[in-house]
């Protein structure tokens, strides 16, 4: 159990104890700081894979814009019963044990069956992973890049014609 | 290096489930938004994971997980501005109740 | 001056080599303790530059205002400080009746958090830094944008519609100007061809405010916007929404909230001084020194800004940030990358005067053309008036 398990081990524990905010409590505030928790650990987890771009990029992304704009949803949506209104619709418990036995199928196939069918390692991070990167999106990956820019330029459209007050 | 590719597997597979338990079982159409972002992290966990520990000299699995994170944003912001219409027009955001087109 | 120059580098090698060979602790430990040293030293830094910051900005400002500024406690008061904390303590901690307990209390400790973490990688001398991220520049951006959560909670747990409208306009303002300010900081990182802060400042022997001063500008602009200062303080303004978000705070939240400001103003400062003024890189002074002089002339810069200007209304305030500077930042990108790619491979010099050149002329064609729609719209409203008698 080096330092690397136990870190691991706490950062693990702070994503999955953020989505259980997030799905357990009435509360939707609170529910959205769960799920700002549950971007933390994941921006964490990524650190320890030793990929610091993306990390940044999540907290950038998830934390900074779209917690944001789920924020704003909230307190713009608000009913006027909203501490008293339940959470839960009437096929919860369905969709709990349909969401246990996946974890069930999941969890054995991942730990039992399937642990190190994978060759582990390649040939190790490029020198200057962010420049490798840029390189990949503007020669390899250049269509893929510009139909994600138009993709946002659709939604940022999109998103102000509909919101728009007639 | 140490912690096997299983464990990271395994933690994205509980966030997953428990996104899928939050869509399937809130009745405020922003918490199930919350669900779904649950979901797309936990897909982003598994293919960071993948390419890391298979194949980092290829910047695929890098790319891949840059333009779900493109994707994720666009949809929030789009199906945000959608609640906020309706919450417009009928005065609630609760799924039961937005379920049919008329009215 | 190699000596003082590397004194704190020398006091914490002396520090682990105490600690790996006199204690013979194992490395992994050795630094998990540094780090923690290491972070509870920046934290402190951060609040005792307040301490100075705060007596700065009350001296600054009411000398600009032809007054003589706090004089009562200690010689030339030099211990407010001192005495504002006192105050803040013995104030009585309210929280109002159908707030939510937990989310009011955290709001504070939220709002403080990004703003020490800036410290953490804001190269303080030639290898003083916390921790040299690859990714600096783009942590620097990231970080600022936690600081909008800490405002919703504020204004949503007060349970007070002042409070949460206060909080909107607060959160429209900090994103808007994040998009300027990143913009700003690509064309640095372009130039410098790293987001690493530490290399940033190693590839500056010209400062950058002198290669790229619309960047520069643009950058002081939206960091001024984020930080909620003069002219953008919507939110303090005392005749407007009274005192926005934190409406219903009072004692130390409050104080938690303006600590929070101050060490925000720092590295703030501490992050333009990095990017453009060349940060620890000048001759026969100690590095640090120069960092420090540098910070507090940036900050001294924003204190005369509060000083002079009036303050915005929104909507200018919007505008201003949308239909001007996002747009001269998009056309400051592409020209700066134009040049550098066309003068690669001349000298140093021969690149930075056709940066600066380049520069001049965004600056001459932006002068300009606000001036014509100036004048146009001038025209248009003395036709109206002239139509209308």
């Amino acid at each position: 159990m080096s330092v690397e398990h136990g870190v691991f081990i706490v950062l693990s524990a702070i994503t999955l104890v953020g989505a259980w905010i997030v799905i357990a409590n009435r509360n939707l505030y609170r529910a959205a700081l769960g799920m700002v928790l549950s971007f933390f650990g994941v921006a964490g987890l990524y650190a320890l894979l030793n990929v610091g771009f993306l990390a940044v990029v999540q907290v950038l992304i998830y934390v900074g814009a779209i917690s944001i704009l789920i924020i704003f949803a909230i307190m713009l949506t608000r009913q006027v019963m909203d501490r008293e209104v339940v959470q839960r619709n009437s096929q919860w418990f369905i969709s709990l044990l349909v969401a246990l036995v996946l974890f069930g199928v999941l969890g054995y196939t991942l730990a039992f069956r399937v642990a190190d069918q994978w060759a582990v390692g390649g040939s190790g991070l490029p020198e200057k992973p962010i420049e490798a990167l840029g390189e990949a999106l503007v020669t390899t990956y250049a269509l893929p890049f510009e139909v994600a820019s138009v993709l946002l330029l659709v939604a940022l459209v999109g998103a102000i014609v509909i919101a728009r007050e007639k | 290096m140490d912690v096997p590719l299983s464990w990271y597997l395994l933690v994205a597979a509980a966030l997953f489930c428990m996104g899928l338990y939050g869509v399937l079982s809130r009745r405020n159409a922003v918490a199930i938004l919350m669900g779904v972002e649950l979901m797309l992290n936990a897909v982003n966990i598994n293919l960071v994971t993948f390419w890391r520990y298979v194949a980092p000299e290829a910047m695929a699995g890098q790319v891949f997980a840059v333009l779900v994170y493109t994707v994720a944003a666009a949809e929030a912001a789009v199906g945000l501005a959608l609640f906020i219409a309706i919450y417009r027009s009928r005065d609630t955001v609760v799924v039961e109740d937005i379920d049919l087109m008329k009215g | 001056m190699n000596i003082l120059d590397d004194l704190f580098v020398n006091i914490g090698q002396w520090w682990t080599n105490l600690l790996s060979d006199a204690l013979s602790l194992p490395d992994g430990a050795v630094t998990m303790i540094n780090g923690l040293i290491g972070g509870l030293i920046l934290a402190l830094l951060g609040v005792v530059m307040v301490l100075i910051l705060t007596y700065m900005e009350r001296k600054v400002f009411s000398r600009l205002q032809d007054r003589i500024g706090p004089n009562r406690w200690g010689p030339w008061g030099i211990f407010q400080a001192v005495a504002d904390a006192i105050k803040m303590l013995i104030k009585e901690d309210i929280v109002p009746d159908n707030a939510d307990r937990l989310l009011f209390n955290l709001a504070p400790v939220l709002m403080v958090i990004p703003a020490v973490l800036l410290y953490a990688v804001l190269p303080f001398g030639r290898r003083m830094v916390g921790s040299d991220l690859n990714v600096g520049a783009l942590y620097v951006v990231a970080i600022g944008s936690l600081t909008a959560i800490a405002v919703m909670t504020a204004g949503w747990s007060s349970n007070n519609k002042y409070g949460l409208l206060g909080a909107f306009r607060v959160i429209a303002q900090l994103v808007s100007y994040e998009i300027p300010m990143v913009l700003a900081m690509a064309s640095v990182v372009l130039i410098a061809g790293s987001m690493s802060l530490v290399k940033i400042v190693e590839s500056q022997p010209i400062p950058n405010a002198i290669l790229m001063p619309v960047s520069f500008f643009i950058y002081m602009a939206a960091g001024m916007a984020e930080l909620g200062r003069s002219p953008f303080d919507l939110l303090e303004a005392d005749s407007e929404i009274v005192a926005g978000y934190f409406i219903e705070y009072s004692g130390m939240k409050f104080a938690l909230f303006f600590l929070a400001e101050y060490i925000n103003m720092f590295a703030i400062a501490g992050v333009a001084t990095t990017l453009f003024l060349s940060g620890w890189n000048w001759p026969i002074l100690p590095t640090w020194l120069w960092f420090f002089i540098k910070t507090f002339a940036v900050v001294f810069v924003f204190i005369w800004a509060r000083g002079s200007w009036p303050r915005f209304r929104i909507d200018h305030m919007l505008n201003f940030a949308w239909k001007f500077l996002v747009p001269l930042a998009l056309v400051n990108l592409m020209v700066v990358a134009l040049v550098d790619k066309l003068l690669a491979d001349a000298g140093m010099w021969a690149r930075a005067g056709g940066l600066l050149v380049s520069n001049l002329v965004i600056i001459a064609v932006t002068l300009g053309v606000v001036a014509w729609a100036a004048r146009r719209s001038r025209n248009a409203k003395l036709q109206a008036i002239a139509g209308a008698r």
